[in-house]
């Protein structure tokens, strides 16, 4: 069961903070007493008195419902007051929201997850789900791509399941000292070295529009179906609700619709300026 | 082991050459293994070959004097390395050294010329897929110019 009223925040207890790089870190909130289950993809908006919402992607594992995991990186003044919180401030919370990633739809298939930065974030759920019914999948493969070996996110994690042969992954940076044994490059370039057929794949990306739009290009030239990509967009939500409008692009309401779309549903739109 | 001719006809760089031309292009060709640490290229120093990286990890580097050794890439088992052996001053424009052991076959790119010169189509196919790496190549480095996982006004 969700929250009562979708546009009350209700107030939740700061049960950990973890800074993961310099400006990216990571809240787990106690759920508030009514927070059903969320769809890996959906989102919350986190509130803090004075200063204003934020629209979050849940990170953390859908099947623990003892706490609510946000990764932030902190780009505007509510994030950055959010980065400055501690063990046992109150955030106020509205949520789950919007339509998550299809995992049903990969069952059977190779699951290619590309996320870019702190695109990771909402991905992470995915990986959760689909590492616990790894059998359900042809494969599981992950390509992160960021900044530098400093930037990226939940790398034990990462390590751990790749170690346990759970998922196969392939990291590179845009920069890197010469100690960095691993990839230097950008994601596109990760995507002819994966293995997997693309007629029977189902593609989950997340980053920065550009980097969607290349990496869906390269897709395409794999071989793949626009049909099997699917994408996570980030606008300006403010309801959360689908009413205010201020997250609409075309037809769709990022907040209702999204944040997650099938690539022909958006498309046009990426490719239109100003939209 | 196998020869020169069939590594090349069964990697997708040379996919559609008639075996003739592949006989050709093996003929430039030989195995070498570069140890880890050892460059298989030097910015500056004649560039009269070109790699197929066969097994392990090769970076690709710059010298800048104001941030020393800048990483650009790293190309892995199946890219090519190198095109200065096509362009006057067949000079190479970066460094690119071994990460691990790096298994690679090596072609004469002073061969190559002669027998392209000799055979504009032999020259054009090359040239082709060299344009295609190129391209490629460009296009993630214009990415990597735009700072993707930047903040917004954040220079690069």
């Amino acid at each position: 069961m969700n929250l009562p009223d979708p546009l009350l925040p209700v107030a939740c207890e700061v049960i950990s903070r973890h800074q993961n790089s310099a400006d990216v870190f990571t809240v787990e909130l106690q759920p508030p007493p009514h927070f059903g289950a969320f769809r890996a993809g959906q989102f919350n908006m986190l509130y803090l008195p004075g200063a204003g919402e934020s629209a979050i992607s849940i990170s953390g594992d859908p099947a623990d419902r003892d706490k609510l995991v946000h990764t932030i990186r902190a780009v505007g003044n509510i994030t950055e007051l959010l980065m400055d919180g501690q063990k046992g401030d109150s955030i106020g919370l509205r949520g789950p929201f919007g339509r998550g990633w299809p995992i049903e739809e990969a069952y059977g298939k190779d699951l290619l997850i590309l996320a870019g930065g702190i695109g990771l974030a909402p991905l992470r759920p995915v990986l959760y789900q689909a590492v616990a019914q790894a059998d359900r999948f042809r494969s599981i493969n992950l390509l992160v791509g960021a900044r530098s070996p400093m930037e990226l996110l939940y790398v034990d994690q990462l390590m751990n399941w790749k170690k346990q042969d759970q998922l196969r992954l392939q990291v590179t940076v845009d920069s890197a000292a010469a100690n960095w044994r691993g990839d230097v490059g950008v994601i596109t370039e990760l995507i002819p070295k994966c293995r997997f057929d693309p007629e029977r794949a189902l593609a989950m990306i997340c980053g920065p529009e550009i980097m969607i739009r290349f990496s869906v290009s390269r897709l395409l030239d794999q071989g793949m179906s626009a049909q099997a990509i699917h994408v996570s967009l980030e606008r300006n939500m403010q309801c959360a609700t689908g009413f205010c409008g201020h997250c609409q692009l075309g037809p769709h309401f990022l907040c209702k619709d999204g944040p997650v779309f099938s690539y022909p549903q958006v498309e046009p739109y990426l490719l239109t300026r100003e939209f | 082991m196998k020869d020169i001719a069939t590594e090349l006809k069964e990697h997708p760089f040379f996919a559609d050459l008639p075996d003739p031309t592949i006989n050709l292009l093996g003929g430039c060709g030989h195995n070498e293994v570069y140890k880890p640490e050892t460059l298989l290229a030097s910015e500056g120093a004649e560039a009269n070959e070109f790699f197929i990286i066969r097994r392990g990890r090769v970076a690709i580097q710059l010298h800048a004097a104001a941030t020393g050794l800048a990483r650009i890439q790293t190309l892995d088992a199946g890219d090519i390395l190198g095109w200065s052996w096509l362009f006057p001053p067949y000079r190479w424009s970066v460094e690119a050294r071994a990460l691990q052991e790096v298994h690679t076959v090596k072609l004469d790119g002073r061969c190559l010329r002669q027998k392209c010169d000799a055979d504009p189509a032999l020259g054009y196919a090359l040239m082709k897929r060299f344009s295609r790496i190129m391209t490629q190549r460009l296009e993630a480095t214009r990415l990597q110019l735009l700072n993707l996982y930047g903040k917004a006004n954040e220079p690069a």
